[in-house]
């Protein structure tokens, strides 16, 4: 084999030891036996696994991860879902620019949303944080649904709403009877796409969380600073497969990537 | 209410925001009339259509159906069905559940919609695919569930848009001895809608040629077909060397001509292929084409005026490519065009 014909075959292995192995690392490091983060580990036990259920702040702010992924998720679907009807449906004017506006908070790095959201929404209008938080979370992932759900419905005819209409449907009614349960896989693929993003969300979480109200990766990282034992690689890999079954049965069940 | 006007469009005008795409058309159209709306593409016979099933809303003007003023009644209230080009079914449902659609919309339910749903899919001979999802049928199939969806609700007209477009030769024919069988048996008003004017010609009452958003001619298939009134629609249905009249001489890019005949006072005529005369006349030809067609052999002619097609028997002698010949474009076999455009 020549060194040209090589090139290819290298770099892609390059590619997913960058991509794997930090995370290999990380999940060979939750099951040390030692008392640090470290690789490699220092012999085999799951008590730092067992450790994460025990720390409080775990718990407080895995539950507030998950209620800003799920309301979040569902709220920018609730905004979301209409606002890619009316652009796939309607020839709106200004249409390219909703769209380019919706898609900004994808483009625009997080630390910029999260200062900026701070500076100018949580700060002037005394936001409590939670609320900040929540809009925030909503705000990311609303770029996501519309994306996707727009995907969904632009496979989808527009004359079927018509046809449903000359059935004798008003056409609110045609969007609930044809239009939905045909998009169905779409919205459930936006809401798994929202929910990672939201639950994986660091920068923007950062800039808001107060004083006993965190996202659980801002916990984290929080929790490092001052303790540095494996409990921390231990809870990483739980997120990690818990994500990645979402994932596969999304994939499985729905056909995720179609829409992503 | 008259017969005559089951459902009249009465100085309608439609526009897509400042572009008008139909300008105050005037339409009568009889109970369980079969009618076509023959014209090219952007000639306004889709958008009417639209019109009529309460898609697009009247600029100005009336439509009319069965005595009652619908221009302002929204289309899910208006009894009018429509076929769609692309079916529309609701891939989601069963061909069941897709017939079944607006039966329970109208709050029909148990025994009698099943009923209903049942002899609506037995009508177009789908029993056996009630459970079958849309994707799962073929091109025809989807066509006759979209038939069907119609057809239940009893609509007072049907729209069809393009209804053979999708279909090859043989559902061709299939469906427009279905379209037409369905028409008998149930006497609703069918208003199709297509740019092919064999489709036309074998399937309609009544043809209206339309072009630019106005109609061009309203008549039987024969009419249409025979004896058409302007130059467009005679070029449509195949009338191939039309020229406008001057004093009774036919005016060419080489000025005006003598024709062999008395023409008849109108402002042009119009020869099908089949009527000009080869290898007698006044004119004089050089054979630039030729191709044959089975039963009949078509000549491109080079003349002083223009190219001439003409079409004779595949029996008669043929003409080589570059052969002088004369001819004639006999004045009393022209159709007389009374608009030249």
């Amino acid at each position: 084999m020549t060194l040209r014909s090589l090139f290819i075959p290298i770099t892609l292995l390059l590619v997913i030891a960058f991509l794997i192995g930090p995370f290999l690392i990380i999940v060979a490091a939750s099951f040390s036996a030692g008392e640090t983060l470290a690789f490699p580990p220092q012999g085999f036990s799951l008590r730092w696994i067992a450790k994460v259920f025990t720390v409080e702040s775990f718990r407080a702010s895995f539950g507030m991860s998950l209620f800003l992924a799920i309301g979040g998720t569902a709220v920018a679907l609730v905004l979301g879902i209409p606002a890619s009807y009316a652009l796939s449906r309607y020839k709106l004017p200004g249409a390219e620019i909703v769209r380019t506006i919706v898609s900004a908070p994808i483009i625009v790095p997080g630390i910029i949303v999260g200062l900026a959201l701070l500076r100018y929404i949580v700060v002037p209008f005394q936001v409590g944080i939670t609320l900040a938080l929540f809009l925030a979370h909503t705000a990311l992932v609303l770029p996501y649904a519309v994306r996707v759900v727009s995907a969904s419905l632009d496979n989808l005819r527009s004359d079927i709403e018509e046809a449903a209409v000359l059935l004798g449907s008003s056409r609110i009614g045609a969007f609930f009877r044809v239009v939905m349960p045909n998009i169905r896989g779409g919205i459930m693929s936006a809401f798994i796409l929202g929910f990672v993003t939201s639950f994986n969300q660091v920068p923007v979480s950062l800039f808001l969380s107060g004083p006993g109200v965190r996202t659980l990766p801002v916990d984290m990282i929080a929790y490092m600073e001052i303790v540095f034992d494996p409990s921390v690689a231990a809870l990483s890999s739980l997120l990690a497969f818990l994500s990645i079954g979402i994932v596969f049965i999304a994939e499985r069940f729905l056909g995720f990537s179609r829409y992503v | 209410m008259s017969d005559a006007s089951y459902l009249s469009l009465e100085k309608l005008t439609l526009a897509y925001g400042d572009s008008v795409a139909v300008a105050n058309l005037d339409l009568d159209i009889r109970k369980g009339e079969l009618i076509a709306l023959l014209g090219p593409s952007g000639c306004g016979k889709t958008t009417t259509m639209r019109a009529i099933a309460g898609l697009l809303a009247v600029k100005s003007g009336h439509v009319r159906l069965d005595g009652a003023d619908i221009t302002r009644v929204p289309a899910n209230k208006r009894a009018v069905g429509l076929m769609f080009q692309s079916y529309a079914l609701f891939p989601h449902l069963s061909v069941y559940e897709n017939v079944a659609f607006g039966l329970k919309l109208k709050g029909m339910r148990g025994t009698e919609l099943d009923t209903k749903v049942q002899s609506g899919l037995k009508s177009v001979g789908l029993s056996a695919f009630a459970n079958r999802k849309p994707a799962e049928l073929s091109g025809g199939q989807q066509q006759r569930v979209a038939l069907a969806r119609s057809m239940v609700m009893e609509p007072k007209v049907l729209l069809l848009d393009e209804p053979l477009s999708n279909l090859d030769a043989r559902l061709r024919l299939e469906m427009r001895t279905e379209l037409q069988r369905v028409q008998k048996e149930t006497g609703v008003t069918m208003i199709f809608v297509t740019h092919d004017q064999a489709e036309a010609l074998a399937l309609a009452d009544r043809i209206v040629v339309m072009k630019s958003g106005k109609i061009e001619q309203i008549g039987s298939p024969e009419d249409i077909y025979n004896r058409p009134t302007s130059s467009f629609v005679a070029d449509f249905v195949g009338f191939e060397n039309i020229f406008p009249l001057e004093n009774g001489k036919m005016k060419t890019s080489a000025g005006l001509i003598d024709l062999s005949g008395k023409a008849p006072s109108a402002a042009g005529l119009a020869w099908r292929p089949r009527m000009v005369t080869l290898g007698t006349g006044p004119f004089q030809g050089t054979v630039r084409g030729t191709s044959f067609a089975g039963d009949a052999r078509e000549y491109l002619l080079d003349t002083s005026f223009g190219p001439i097609k003409a079409e004779v028997e595949a029996s008669q002698p043929t003409h080589a490519l570059g052969a002088g010949l004369t001819f004639d474009l006999p004045a009393e076999k022209a159709a007389p065009l009374s608009r030249f455009v």
